[in-house]
């Protein structure tokens, strides 16, 4: 075990009374005040979350564009310049190495953010995949601070603080040397909430100042600071994927119900098995359930079929602070996938019915 | 964070209050903080019955579910129903809101258990 990392906001994180927790080797905040309270700020008003802690590789060389498109399953041709693309990278066998957004600058100059707990094995993997290409790979993770500011009122608030009209940032698009109170950032309007808002990244000595401006400028809008628990009940509701969960090295795209993220006209690592799955049907695959009795279906619970085999496992649950039930993720076997199915999850030693329902819980608010 | 001076406490921050040969059973205030907000409360059955240091209840937090155990032996003779649809109370008074209640077994196991004062020690060297 490495030491436990910080990121440059963990003074900040101690002085808003952080709950802090050990994740993907980083020490960072679980909730401040409370994970119902800063799920339910960000979907009404505001919410700025550390992501400090997620990955980034720098792409760059003439065969950028190419070395991309081998490495994940989305079309990044389709990326304009100032574009921000959803992709995931497989292995030869489907199975998921990570998900991650794709950021061009140019067809030679591409940012690519990864996930925490995967950033030493997601970068050995993309040195591996770029060893044909001519291209410079940089791994700049420890470099690189970024927040999320999420929720209705980000941009709003966002705009307080700069002269760039953030309007003009539109969904899935970036802009550098944006300069908040004056610091320079990167920001894109992405996010990991369902909400609108702006994902902002600078360097580790801007991005304390650039926290507390924006703390100060969402003040009236009701901005909190919100946690890793709110992070993941947000995410959850609106069925986007966590890695680990959702989404891992046994589970592909295509099971993960995340084939819009899958171009299966582009070469790519693991292609050929996910043509072939989608050729010959898929045999399980993640679906929505709603408890139908009392508890909290959690990960890695099992899910039988009314008749007592196991047909799949939770692989997230909770009870949704927005919608008041309880509900769940799981990965299913395909006689059971259909919505409207009867299920029965093992909840410690009670057996408690469920049905399979739509995965978009909550309906996504994005800016579009 | 509070301790009430008529209950006895478990290292695992459950409490007991005893009248005569029966028990209130619930979670400290230091458990309750820790846990965070509370959303769903499994309660044993009545009749069930439970020895010293048996998990008998999961008092399941936004993030995660912690098995909750008995501060004494016992048969459980009312639980708590309110629980199962605010379990929230649990945060606001975790000594005014009890699990179950349980008839003792042998009230010799209470001399295993913390009074207040010592409890508030051993939370304190946490």
């Amino acid at each position: 075990m490495g030491e436990v990392k910080r990121t440059a906001l963990y003074d900040v994180h101690h002085k808003h009374n952080g709950n802090m927790v050990d994740f993907a080797g980083y020490e960072m905040p679980l909730y401040y005040d409370s994970i119902i309270n800063e799920h339910q700020a960000v979907r009404h008003h505001a919410g700025i979350f550390d992501v400090s802690h997620m990955g980034e590789v720098t792409v760059e060389g003439e065969e950028a564009e190419g070395y991309i498109q081998h490495l994940v399953t989305n079309d990044i041709t389709q990326i304009d310049e100032g574009g921000v693309m959803y992709a995931l990278m497989c292995y030869e066998d489907g199975g998921v190495v990570d998900d991650l957004l794709v950021y061009k600058y140019t067809s030679t100059k591409y940012l690519l953010v990864i996930n925490a707990s995967n950033i030493d094995k997601d970068y050995a993997w993309i040195k591996k995949q770029g060893e044909a290409f001519d291209v410079t790979l940089k791994n700049i993770s420890d470099a690189i601070a970024e927040v999320a500011l999420q929720g209705p009122k980000a941009e709003k608030i966002l705009q307080k603080l700069t002269d760039t009209d953030v309007s003009s940032i539109t969904f899935f698009t970036f802009k550098v040397d944006v300069l908040i109170d004056g610091k320079k950032c990167l920001v894109s309007r992405t996010g990991y909430t369902g909400e609108d808002g702006f994902e902002i990244y600078t360097t580790l000595e801007n991005i304390a100042h650039v926290w507390e401006k924006l703390m100060e400028a969402g003040q009236e809008e009701g901005l909190q600071p919100a946690g890793l628990g709110a992070r993941d009940t947000l995410r959850f509701e609106v069925a986007l994927p966590l890695y680990g969960n959702e989404i891992h090295k046994d589970i592909t795209p295509l099971e993960a119900g995340l084939s819009y993220f899958v171009k299966l006209d582009t070469d790519f690592v693991g292609k050929d098995v996910l043509v072939n799955q989608k050729e010959t049907g898929l045999t399980r695959r993640v679906v929505g359930l709603e408890l139908l009795g009392k508890g909290i279906a959690r990960h890695g619970y099992e899910v039988l079929s009314p008749t007592g085999e196991k047909i799949g496992e939770i692989t997230t649950g909770y009870k949704s602070p927005s919608l008041d039930k309880t509900i769940a993720l799981a990965v299913v076997d395909k006689p059971f996938t259909k919505l409207g199915s009867d299920v029965v999850v093992q909840i410690r030693k009670k057996q408690v019915p469920a049905k399979v329902v739509s995965k978009k819980f909550y309906k996504k608010n994005y800016a579009k | 964070m509070k301790i009430m001076d008529n209950c006895y406490y478990t290292k695992n921050h459950e409490w007991i209050r005893v009248e005569g040969n029966e028990g209130w059973v619930g979670v400290s205030d230091y458990a309750q903080d820790a846990m965070g907000q509370i959303v769903f409360v499994e309660l044993p059955e009545a009749d069930d019955s439970f020895a010293q240091e048996d998990a008998f209840s999961v008092v399941e937090s936004v993030k995660a579910a912690s098995d909750i155990y008995m501060p004494a032996s016992g048969t459980v003779t009312e639980v708590n129903e309110v629980l199962e649809d605010e379990p929230e109370l649990i945060n606001e008074d975790p000594y005014a809101h009890y699990i179950c209640k349980i008839e003792l077994e042998d009230m010799t196991e209470l001399d295993n258990l913390m009074d207040a004062e010592a409890y508030g020690a051993y939370c304190e060297s946490l």
